[in-house]
């Protein structure tokens, strides 16, 4: 599997660290909702197909990504810096409805 | 001369002679040969033994799909079993031996197995060894007790002992076309890529191009095949962008057209020059991937077709025209096909009788006719093998006549005397690769073969392996796949036209020959497992139907060879059987390997030690005063620096007291060590961190907890804020990586809005901590441009000065529970501090102390470290309730509150101390009552010493209820090492609880 780091090119696996499963949102910090946080550390829904995921470039370049992968081929459609997809939904939610 | 070599013709060499040793006896073959094709012209037949049956076997394939004729070969002490003899080429001083066998391929006692047929049936481990549902051998006990002797009688080769001394290599290339076989397809698909200016690989299992092309002995624009071939090749290898890889199997095909190959590089060399390896492990990025793999010839199943002289045809045919071997004087040829004409016409003209040509079908093409007049013998249409004779050798055939809609046979038996009989049972392409690939197998009833599914675009196929078995189509089939990439055809390749006549592709539906009453010699689907056709029927009835089930239970196609020739019988009688048609049974998919690969590639030059030595600048130093040094993860650290004669516990204890009555130092540099810096940093920390880091002022530390996100204690360490943006944090050594991985994770992820860069800068400071009352004394010895005294340097003070001559920064902080400072530097200057430092404590009389004194020190203060914090404990199980900070949220904070994390019963950290004055264990239970048994075990032991300043053995241990039962007394119990005695369970604050020591 190659990931295409946006700072360092395509690269082999090899070089990266699974980070997770990126669709998680993180409870607010002050949140006491046991609810949500148990979601947030510990489901995971096993997905067959389109996977959004984190991957750390551990062995490049040290940036988180967003891979947006099937599980079933290994196709990777994007790959993007994390802080750019956080940013990008720190937006949308921040944004008047 | 070599009795069945030809008198001229083939690729061998037969100016050079190579001698070799099979089973002891010594031969004589030629270049070229390989170790199939050199035993069968010294006239060898028998091979092998069979898996179960022990049945004498010869060889009966000329390639990687040889099922019978495995062999191991010694290089040295080293052996490497099961080894196709077709595989094998031979250089001078190969030694060989045939496997399965005891004590001699000629003389085997376990051929009696023969004898018991029916109890080696399918299924006979599972039904034999299930064992009674009672008594001594109940359950699988009895397989247990039988196992040791039925694993010696059946099976492969046996590995050797000893160390494999060649040496591996594993290679990444990267191209934009890989054509998988050197075939006429897969030349041509070369030259159209190459000519293209593509970055071409050209990889072939063989050690030269050509496929068929090299023995075939077709003519192209009227020139022989071979020789065009040998043009081609050496147009290739002169461009620069093409490589040639001969010897290489392509065998796996994974994502990202990601392609493993093993080129075996050395094996065929009797010297293969210094440094070079054996094999060669190819990992192949490629754009584009042509599939050229041809397609693997079929056996027909019948009656006595494992007899020592029943080959396929197109082997026999091979052997003839590339080895200038005769397998055999005088064949019979069997077929459901064309194909096995063209061989029976090659083996006349090699010098071989033809008796006679059996074909099931009642017509055949007129192309076939011609090869059959060229062959001579009798052209039997509508007839059977019904059954073959012969012991070690084939000696005859049995022919019937056979209806091919019926598949009955009918009519008297006729013998034929023959000591060969050619087999063609149809074709099956090579698709393994592309099945691999992912898509599933089509069938094709025309062809009666399974073609390769449609391709993604990935990949592309050509030639055999699309089931086109002609020169003139796998040409076309290989311009095309390159032309298709870019739409156009190149004119830049002028291929030759073949003048190979035009066969009848199309098989007769005929895979066995069954005799109507179920008598006669076993007939074998699968030869390296020794499945019979009754073996699929008796799976059928035993109601395994499924293909998955088929191949398990009767574990066809599971052996070494994966069923190259058995897979398509198998499911035709299983088919048969259950009245469906072969496609509605469907096929099992082909997973990597395609053929055995040694693991020795596969690991290449990551065997023996791995790891990268971390070494601290210190290194030399500890070495050089005799320092025990001990493996931390990847560092290396001293454990103890013994005097002679002592023994660890005996330095230990030395070091340890030198710390408590006067001075001691050790080497720190090992702690992970973190820059935060940025305006958020001390943010940041008050958010990663339990406690509070914004209220720590400039040149102070503090003593920081990590939590993970499920609210377990995660790292611990101190923290130094050098200026107001900037941080210097530790890890523990363990940690480092991990810490620093979730930090950056939390910042890019979770608060990618905090202005916060983090740094990890363990390798750039070189770290020495001085602890003992007298520490102040040494430092200020040593020290320049600062006083350390308890205004200047008060406890999680920081001050920069300098000693020996280098810069230094100096934090009072304590592990050890004494007067203690560490004191860092620039890596480049460790030596020289260092040095500096034990100058100035020599009147003091200081101590290096390890890693043992190191944690008998914390255990009697009640440290903690990883052995506590495992994952498992909370802040509270390990008492820092005190530093969970309620002012802000925290990593860890919304979820440490958990029912489970808050009981009353979990397991928390406690004092042990041993009460029969003997060491405690880690790792030991710990029991409440005077029993050995664990039933009643309340935690265990987590770190254990002797404690030199209480004299006795003590540990720290995690023992449900914790601090309630300090006073009272419990076991530990070490079944494992049978350690059993009484403990007095205490607080962990073993030593000065107070603290007044660290403070003083
Ligand atoms: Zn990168």
């Amino acid at each position: 599997m190659l990931i295409t780091c946006p700072c360092c090119g395509p690269r082999d696996v090899a070089e990266f660290t699974y980070q997770g499963d990126a669709s998680r949102s993180r409870p607010d910090p002050a949140s006491t909702d046991q609810a949500a946080w148990n979601a947030y550390v510990y489901d995971r829904v096993n997905t067959a197909g389109a996977h959004r995921e984190y991957w750390q470039h551990s062995g490049g370049c040290r940036s988180h990504l967003v891979v947006l992968r099937s599980t079933l081929t290994h196709r990777i459609d994007s790959v993007r810096f994390a802080r750019d997809e956080a940013d990008g939904a720190r937006r949308r939610s921040g944004s008047p409805a | 001369m070599s009795p069945r070599r030809t008198a001229s013709g083939g690729r061998i060499d037969r100016s050079r002679s190579i001698s070799f040793r099979f089973d002891g006896k010594r031969y004589a073959g030629h270049p070229g040969d390989t170790l199939a094709s050199a035993l069968l012209a010294n006239g060898v037949s028998l091979f092998a033994r069979s898996f179960k049956y022990h049945r004498p076997r010869g060889v009966i394939a000329a390639g990687v799909d040889e099922p019978n004729a495995l062999v191991t070969v010694l290089r040295g002490e080293v052996r490497e079993p099961n080894l196709p003899a077709t595989q094998v080429e031979i250089v001078d001083g190969l030694v060989a031996e045939s496997q399965n066998r005891f004590p001699s391929l000629e003389r085997d006692v376990g051929a009696l197995n023969q004898l018991g047929g029916r109890l080696f049936s399918a299924g006979f481990y599972y039904k034999t060894f299930m064992g009674p549902v009672a008594g001594p051998l109940k359950g699988t006990r009895f397989w247990m007790a039988c196992e040791a002797v039925i694993r010696r009688a059946a099976g492969l080769g046996r590995a050797g002992h000893a160390p494999d001394t060649a040496r591996y290599e594993k290679m990444n290339a990267f191209c934009d076309v890989l054509v998988v076989g050197g075939g006429p397809a897969g030349l041509a698909a070369a030259l159209a890529a190459a000519r293209s200016g593509r970055r071409v690989v050209l990889a072939d299992l063989d050690p030269a191009f050509g496929g068929a092309l090299k023995w075939s002995g077709e003519l192209l624009d009227g020139e022989p095949a071979a020789g065009w071939v040998a043009e081609t090749i050496s147009a290739l290898a002169a461009m620069d962008n093409v490589r040639l890889l001969p010897r290489t199997t392509v065998w796996g095909y994974y994502d990202g057209n990601t392609l493993a190959a093993l080129e075996r590089v050395g094996d065929h060399l009797r010297d293969p020059g210094k440094g070079a390896p054996r094999h060669r492990h190819w990992v192949i990025r490629a754009g584009h991937v042509v599939l050229a793999t041809g397609a693997f010839e079929r056996p027909m199943v019948f009656p006595g077709n494992d007899r020592p002289g029943v080959m396929l045809a197109s082997a026999a045919g091979r052997y003839a025209a590339e080895y200038g071997v005769l397998p055999a004087e005088r064949f019979v040829v069997f077929a459901n096909n064309d194909s096995a004409y063209a061989a029976a016409a090659r083996l006349r003209e090699a010098g071989a009788t033809v008796a006679a040509i059996v074909d099931v079908r009642p017509d055949v093409s007129a192309g076939a006719r011609a090869l059959a007049a060229r062959a001579g013998g009798e052209l039997l249409l509508g007839h059977a093998v019904a059954d073959t004779s012969g012991g070690r050798r084939l000696t005859g055939v049995a022919l019937r006549r056979f209806d091919a809609a019926t598949k009955t046979l009918s009519g008297e038996p006729r013998r034929i005397e023959a000591d060969g009989l050619a087999v063609s049972g149809g074709w099956s392409p090579a698709i393994h690769l592309a099945s691999q690939a992912g898509a599933k197998a089509r069938w094709d009833e025309t062809l009666q073969a399974f073609l390769p599914p449609q391709p993604d675009a990935g990949w592309s196929g050509a030639g055999a392996f699309l089931g086109h078995a002609s020169t003139t189509a796998a040409f076309a089939d290989g311009l095309a796949a390159v032309a298709a990439l870019d739409g156009s055809l190149s004119d830049a390749v002028d291929l030759p036209a073949s003048d190979a006549p035009d066969l009848d592709a199309a098989p007769a539906p005929v895979f066995e020959i069954r005799a109507a009453d179920g008598r006669g010699s076993k007939a074998f689907v699968d030869f390296q497992h020794d499945v019979t056709a009754e073996d699929v029927r008796l799976a059928h009835r035993e109601g395994f139907v499924s293909v998955e089930h088929l191949k398990r239970y009767t574990t066809l196609g599971m052996a070494t060879d994966q069923g190259k020739t058995s897979n398509v019988a198998g499911l035709a009688i299983m088919a048969d059987a259950r009245g469906m048609a072969i496609d509605d049974v469907g096929t099992t998919r082909f997973r990597p390997p395609f053929a055995p690969v040694s693991i020795g590639a596969l690991a290449a030059e990551r065997f023996g030690e791995l790891k990268p030595d971390r070494l601290t600048p210190l290194h030399d130093w500890h070495v050089e005063q005799g320092a025990t040094m001990y493996a931390a993860g990847l560092w290396h650290r001293p454990m103890i620096y013994g005097h002679p004669g002592e023994t660890v516990e005996q330095a230990c204890v030395r070091e340890a007291r030198a710390v408590r009555d006067s001075v001691g130092i050790v080497d720190v540099s090992t702690l992970g060590k973190i820059m935060v810096q940025g305006p958020d940093a001390a943010a940041f920390l008050d958010r990663v961190y339990t406690n509070l880091f914004s209220t720590l002022p400039v040149g102070k530390a503090r003593y920081g907890l990590m939590l993970r996100e499920d609210g377990f204690a995660f790292d611990d360490g101190t923290t130094w804020r050098l200026a107001e943006t900037e941080f210097l944090m530790t890890t523990t050594t363990a940690n480092a990586g991990r810490v620093m991985q979730h930090l950056e994770y939390m910042l890019d992820v979770v608060w990618p809005d905090l202005k916060v860069i983090l740094t990890s800068v363990t390798d750039e400071w070189a770290g020495a901590a001085i602890s003992g009352p007298k520490a102040r004394a040494v430092l200020s010895a040593c020290v320049a441009g600062t006083a350390v005294d308890n205004d200047a340097l008060p406890f999680m003070g920081i001050v920069h000065g300098a000693i020996g001559g280098a810069p230094v920064m100096i934090c009072r902080l304590s592990f050890s529970g004494e007067l203690a400072y560490e004191v860092y530097c620039g890596a480049g200057h460790g030596s020289q501090v260092w040095d500096a430092l034990m100058a100035a404590g020599q009147p003091f009389g200081i101590v290096p102390y390890g890693l043992e004194a190191l944690g008998t020190l914390r255990i009697e203060k009640g440290h903690v470290t990883g052995a506590e914090i495992d994952g498992r404990t909370t802040a509270r199980d390990l008492h820092l309730s005190w530093m969970l900070s309620k002012k802000k949220p925290f990593v860890g904070s919304a979820m440490m509150d958990r029912e489970g994390l808050v009981a009353e019963d979990r397991l928390q950290l406690v004092g042990l101390v041993s009460l029969d004055g003997q060491a405690l264990n880690g790792g030991a239970h710990v029991v409440e009552h005077g029993d050995r048994t664990l039933s009643g075990s309340i935690g265990h032991v987590t770190s254990v010493c002797f404690s030199p300043a209480l004299g006795k053995y003590i540990a720290l241990a995690l023992v449900r209820g914790g601090k309630t039962r300090h006073g009272s007394r419990a076991f530990i119990s070490d079944p494992l090492r049978g350690r059993f005695g009484p403990v007095a369970i205490v607080s962990h604050h073993f030593f000065d609880p107070e603290g007044s020591r660290m403070h003083g």
